[in-house]
């Protein structure tokens, strides 16, 4: 336990074992989670190693979109959000927008230039 | 009835969505549907988040969700539409600061609803983690696309124990992260204060690393807003959100390793910032001269060559030249050259920045060679064109260990009978040091704005025929 020096100042903490329950606590918790992230990372590797060259700035583009799926999280707040919740549902919907503008700006943005590509054929 | 599957079968779909169009990605005759089938699994997602069956937990509020998609459409809809081909590294760093915003966002909501006194560290982490990443790559983006429209200067934004202090950082905000993850007794203050320390960390991470090196850098931060998506993705527990946000991490994360392969230098190296300081390399022999060329004796010697590689650089995109580059393409072709392009991994400002400019001028995309292919190539080319690219055709890097680029695998343009190369002046390329090509024997220099000099050779061209 390396790590164990950095809690000491923590009051009501005995390092060594609550950084130790914690971590088994976390794992335990998300199990399928952390099985579903593995596989995924698998997955993203394998897909994205075989992108050629010269698609290289519409994959990052189009890959910037997707990461806009943090927008689910901003939805998902609001409507959780009391009704006269001013700060959390102002907050959310500025996130909203900002996450939507990666969306439809990048898959947008990315079309525009898979255009190009695709008229070269010919 | 519980109507919760469908939506979560909803989220399966647009998954799937996802992942299949990023792998049609990989032909650029699938990529337009790849493209819309990522976007269509995006609504899908959007749509089931929206009308998810939350029970009682639910406030409705679709005034603001919808409000807020309106709006964000409007602005992302502008934005890309209206965005030149040229400035494509800032726009992308611009989207991709969004996502790591919404990303910081959501942690410091999440972060304050959670109230004092809550031991669980693995949701506090979360939590915390989707916090620090938002926030880093988001003001990280934000000074990546002020470097991109020339708005920073590298150097006075550098200090000279630059890594130290960035590891310091990292470690600070490191530890605040554990801290505020085991304990949400640290009060509103000190939150701020992380979140802020966080922002800095992106501005300072980013500050030593400019020039050539923004590929590398644009990839990164583009993973790092897919990773505090997927851990957002762990607040809500929403699957959804880990598979589109892993596979964002995934992606930058290659494409910043193919980068730094392609420039035969470590992350580590390029984070930084190990250009620039590195010694003079070559010992410049000061008596060595350049030779200019006269435009007609170019414009003869390319359209009496059989083969002609054009290389072009970050000096084209600059010099929006790529629409007259075509131009002289066509005018060599209809003379029987063989024209093709050479393209370095890392030349422009990100990965595949060449290919996308050249695309849009209507260069066939089989007309691009990579890295190998133009060396093959170049083996029995008779004349070579290099507009606005420096370093990734510097023979030091082949020749000259003490080079700070030795190793780096370059474009060996001087194995062409002859090379004309594009430049604004004698200056340096990105890394600072002196390029042997210019007093190659068989290099002509041709001195001027790239566009303005490929006007005057096409004309000279035109004039021959």
């Amino acid at each position: 336990m390396k790590f164990a020096g950095l809690f000491v100042c923590i009051p009501n903490l005995n390092p060594n074992a609550a950084l130790m329950n914690a971590l088994i606590e976390m794992l335990s918790a998300n199990y399928l989670l952390i099985f579903l992230l593995v596989f995924t990372v698998i997955l993203g590797f394998e897909i994205i190693s075989k992108v050629p060259t010269v698609l290289h700035t519409p994959l990052m583009s189009g890959s910037n979109a997707i990461s806009g799926i943090v927008i689910i999280g901003a939805i998902l707040l609001i409507r959780q959000s009391p009704s006269d919740a001013w700060f959390e549902l102002t907050a959310g919907m500025f996130g909203l927008a900002l996450a939507m503008v990666n969306v439809v700006g990048g898959f947008v943005v990315t079309q525009r230039m898979l255009e190009m590509f695709k008229k070269k054929k010919k | 009835m519980n109507t919760a599957i469908w939506f979560d079968l909803a989220y399966l779909i647009g998954s799937v969505g996802i992942v299949w169009g990023l792998k049609r990605m990989s032909s650029p005759d699938s990529a337009g549907a790849g493209n819309t089938l990522a976007a269509i699994g995006m609504g899908l997602a959007i749509v089931a988040a929206v009308f998810y069956p939350l029970g009682d937990a639910d406030k409705g509020n679709l005034a603001w969700i919808f409000g807020g998609l309106a709006l964000g459409s409007a602005v992302g809809y502008v934005l890309a539409k209206k965005v030149a081909m040229t400035s494509m590294p800032q726009m992308v760093s611009l989207l991709n600061g969004m996502g790591g915003a919404t990303a910081l966002i959501l942690g410091l909501v999440e972060y304050l609803r959670i109230g004092p006194d809550n031991a669980a560290f693995g949701s506090n982490f979360a939590v915390v983690f989707a916090l620090l990443v938002g926030s880093v790559s988001f003001s990280g983006s934000v000074l990546a696309y002020l470097k991109l429209e020339g708005k920073v200067d590298d150097k006075k934004i550098t200090l000279s124990f630059h890594s130290v202090f960035n590891l310091m950082l990292l470690a600070l905000v490191l530890g605040g992260t554990l801290a505020l993850s085991y304990s949400t007794d640290w009060g509103l203050g000190l939150l701020i204060l992380f979140t802020l320390l966080a922002l800095f960390y992106g501005l300072s991470f980013v500050a030593p690393i400019g020039g050539a090196d923004m590929p590398v850098v644009i990839s990164l931060l583009n993973s790092f807003t897919g990773i505090s998506a997927a851990t957002a993705g762990f607040v809500y527990g929403n699957l959804m959100m880990i598979v589109g946000g892993i596979l964002v991490g995934a992606s930058g994360t290659i494409l910043t390793l193919m980068m730094c392969k392609a420039m035969n230098r470590s992350l580590w190296n390029v984070i930084v910032g190990g250009f620039g300081t590195a010694a003079a390399g070559v010992a410049s022999d000061s008596n060595q001269q350049v030779k200019s060329v006269g435009l007609t004796d170019a414009a003869i010697q390319l359209a009496y060559s059989k083969t002609v590689l054009v290389v072009p650089g970050y000096g084209l995109a600059v010099a929006q030249a790529q629409k007259v580059c075509k131009e002289l393409d066509e005018l060599l072709e209809a003379n029987g050259v063989d024209v093709r392009y050479g393209i370095h991994p890392v030349a422009g400002r990100m990965p595949g920045h060449m290919n996308v400019l050249l695309a849009e001028a209507d260069v066939p995309y089989l007309k691009l060679l990579d890295l190998d292919e133009a060396n093959d190539f170049l083996k029995q080319c008779d004349a070579v064109v290099v507009i606005g690219a420096n370093d990734v055709v510097n023979p030091a890097a082949e020749r000259d260990p003490s080079s700070s680029i030795y190793g780096m695998p370059v474009l060996k343009v001087w194995q062409a009978k002859n090379t004309i190369v594009m430049k604004r002046s004698m200056g340096k390329g990105y890394a600072g040091i002196e390029n042997p090509l210019f007093f190659e024997k068989n290099t002509y220099m041709l001195f001027g704005d790239a566009k303005q000099t490929l006007q005057a050779l096409v004309a000279e061209v035109k004039g021959l025929g």
